[in-house]
């Protein structure tokens, strides 16, 4: 035995196959670059597989979905329409889970904005009042609508620990009862779940309102809130980047015990960032009834609040990663509207977020299957 | 008049608190074993409708429960092999099965909408009992699904705190490195709670769409999936307070029904969306009370509620 020989396996005890886990020491390169179209491949692939199970045709479904979202001028226009609110609540959403805070209540915050929002347009500013002061006086209380249901968990989580995942996801439920009661009740148009239109100047300006001045634009109904949404995903990345701010906040999140050693006042900070987080969401709100519908209806978001959550966590909690992830989601909304079954859009999510986790985790650590 | 109306309450919130009962006691063992499972909500959709859909298609709304069940032992499988195996986050894992099982039952379930009349499960008076004045009506009066739910609770309760496998259980949510020493398997107990929590409500949603509201209707769990997650919490990890819990839930989903009469509510009946915000916020101020208690009493969620098991870390 004087050949070098290869180490033996240490002598089993079992002989069962198993599966383990064992951390990668380093990631080769080739696979952080190809990681993500690997992974949305692989679950474009398994989506197919449930499709085909459901009696659908996958390909045609696919084929179908990527024309209509991203095939035409139009299809741009109807995906940037989804995106926008997509980008805001995800950013919103994402705030909150920087710091381990599983805010699942994006939907509910939005609904309460828009209702905040709403409820300024309808009520509070005179009609005559100039666009820029009505825009301006809904943003603030679609933010305001938001951040309140933001608060109010945050405020049980800092007090009295309360774990804020169900309560957020509670207040969806309650922020939607809410709604219905204003638009079947006070504010309701002839009794129809509904409020009457907003006057024009609460209506955001869309790119075909300016087709006299460049006849391209004409037919491109999607608004300038995506400039909002550009906008604000630009703050938060340079407050994550370059401020003290976003630093604890980012500190809290992999150690709390290490952020109250270093003096970081943990409820206040929950409360505020809880509060952030839902104003965002409200602020997707209110784009989404002064931009798209012009009043407050039900069911005016396919669960936006939702998607976000996907969203921010596909995109690593990274603002401009958001927008990107943000096209992909609403172009997968604008697709299914075209398609039926309804719920395919859903479906899809699930299991995009799922390859994705699994596959984030296969890339980390390294199955060995072991006898 | 009075008594008879509070007896209509209570018996309809036994009712309609079964299903509820089951996926909270599906949980309780999920996370006993230190698996948060936030996918309940999936997880009883795809159970209500596949028992629906197999009732209907096989005659027999028996299979339509066992389907039920399997379905939510997959699913639940599923979750286990992200967070047990692959140690993905299990808040993110949860949310995923969720999002899946509420799109997977929507597109499946799309035919059975129109399906009407799905054989359910049948109604059983218990002969005798259910004749005493008051308590007849309010506990032996019920779908057979129902007393399945009364003996689920004493014998879930027995298991966790008074057999060995309970005693296992509990360790490997509260300090798995011990319990592997001690020769206790954690990743297969683990796995066996996970499937077992996700079975329980897979039943829990049967017994929605075949018995308790007997129809399919996408997303028709309503968010009771969630409330059963928030009286985990509120139950202490108890199957008994659980139960409580499940069936004060059941009465309070019942109150809008009940109160719709009132004239109050016959003048005004846009106020009727502030009695169906009730069960959402209860949810809200059981959890409040219950993390109060805990705090109190220092009795907690199991302490290794979240983490994943790594033999080779230290860790508690």
């Amino acid at each position: 035995m004087s050949v070098q020989s290869p180490p033996q396996p240490p002598p089993q005890t079992s002989t069962r196959t198993r599966l383990r886990l064992e951390r990668r020491m380093e990631q080769p390169r080739w696979l952080n670059i190809l990681a993500p179209f690997i992974l949305i491949i692989a679950a474009l692939l398994v989506g197919a597989l449930l499709l085909s199970l459901t009696g659908s045709d996958p390909w045609l479904i696919y084929r179908r979905m990527a024309s209509v979202a991203y095939g035409s001028k139009y299809g741009w226009s109807d995906t940037t329409i989804k995106a926008t609110p997509l980008i805001l609540a995800s950013l919103g959403v994402s705030i909150a889970f920087r710091m381990r805070l599983w805010n699942i209540g994006a939907e509910g915050q939005l609904y309460m904005g828009a209702f905040l929002a709403t409820g300024v347009a309808l009520n509070v500013v005179p009609p005559e009042s100039p666009m820029w002061l009505m825009l301006l006086t809904m943003g603030v209380a679609g933010f305001i609508g938001g951040a309140i249901w933001g608060f109010i968990p945050g405020l049980l989580k800092a007090k009295l620990n309360v774990n804020e995942i169900i309560t957020t996801l509670m207040l969806n439920y309650v922020a939607i009862l809410w709604n219905n009661y204003f638009i079947y009740g006070p504010w309701s148009e002839r009794g129809f779940g509904l409020t009457p239109q907003f006057p024009r100047n609460a209506w955001m300006p869309r790119f075909t309102d300016y087709a006299t001045a460049v006849p391209a634009l004409r037919g491109v109904t999607a608004h300038f809130g995506i400039f909002l949404a550009f906008f604000l995903a630009i703050v938060l990345w340079v407050v994550w980047r370059w401020t003290k701010w976003g630093f604890e906040v980012s500190i809290i999140g992999d150690n709390p015990q290490a952020a109250r050693y270093a003096g970081i006042n943990l409820s206040r900070k929950i409360m505020v960032v809880m509060a952030l987080s839902g104003g965002l969401a409200g602020l997707a709100g209110m784009v989404e009834v002064s931009g798209v519908v012009h009043r407050l209806q039900e069911r005016f978001s396919p669960g936006y609040g939702f998607t976000a959550i996907i969203v921010a966590w596909l995109a690593k909690l990274n603002p401009l990663a958001i927008i990107v992830v943000s096209y992909l989601f609403a172009g997968l909304l604008v697709g299914a509207d075209e398609i039926q079954p309804a719920g395919i859009a859903q479906l899809l999510q699930g299991v995009i977020l799922f390859v994705v986790v699994g596959g984030d985790m296969m890339l980390r650590y390294r199955l060995r299957v072991t006898h | 008049m009075e008594v008879a109306m509070l007896v209509n309450l209570l018996a309809a919130g036994i009712r309609s608190g079964t299903p509820l009962l089951f996926a909270t006691i599906g949980e309780i063992f999920a996370e006993r074993s230190g698996v948060l499972n936030l996918g309940v909500e999936g997880m009883m959709l795809m159970g209500a409708m596949t028992a629906y859909g197999v009732s209907h298609a096989t005659g027999n709304p028996w299979l339509g429960l066992l389907a039920g069940i399997i379905v939510g032992g997959f699913m639940a499988l599923l979750h286990a092999f992200m967070t047990v195996t692959l140690r993905a986050d299990q808040v993110v894992s949860g949310l995923a099965l969720t999002f899946l099982g509420m799109g997977l039952s929507a597109v499946l379930g799309a035919p059975l909408v129109e399906v009407r009349n799905a054989p359910k499960l049948p109604a059983f008076p218990i002969p005798g009992l259910s004749q005493i004045p008051v308590v007849g009506p309010i506990l032996f009066d019920h779908n057979i699904i129902v007393y399945i739910g009364f003996l689920l609770i004493p014998v879930a309760w027995f298991y966790i705190y008074r057999t060995r496998p309970g005693l296992n259980l509990r360790a490997v949510g509260e300090y798995p490195a011990a319990a592997d020493t001690l020769g206790i398997n954690v990743t297969r107990l683990r796995y066996y709670y996970v499937i077992l929590g996700g079975m329980l409500a897979g039943l829990g949603g049967a017994a929605l769409s075949l018995a308790i509201t007997p129809l399919w209707i996408e997303g028709m769990t309503a968010g009771q999936g969630w409330i059963a997650v928030g009286l985990v919490i509120f139950a202490g990890w108890d199957p008994l307070r659980g139960a409580m819990g499940a069936y004060l839930f059941g009465a309070i989903r019942r109150l809008p029904l009940d109160m719709q009469n009132i004239s109050f509510f016959l003048q005004h009946p846009t106020y009727g969306y502030f009695m169906n915000m009730l069960p959402y916020l209860f949810t809200i101020i059981v959890l409040v009370i219950g993390s109060r208690e805990a705090l109190r009493r220092r009795v907690g969620a199991p302490a290794a509620l979240g983490v994943p098991y790594v033999r080779e870390e230290r860790g508690a």
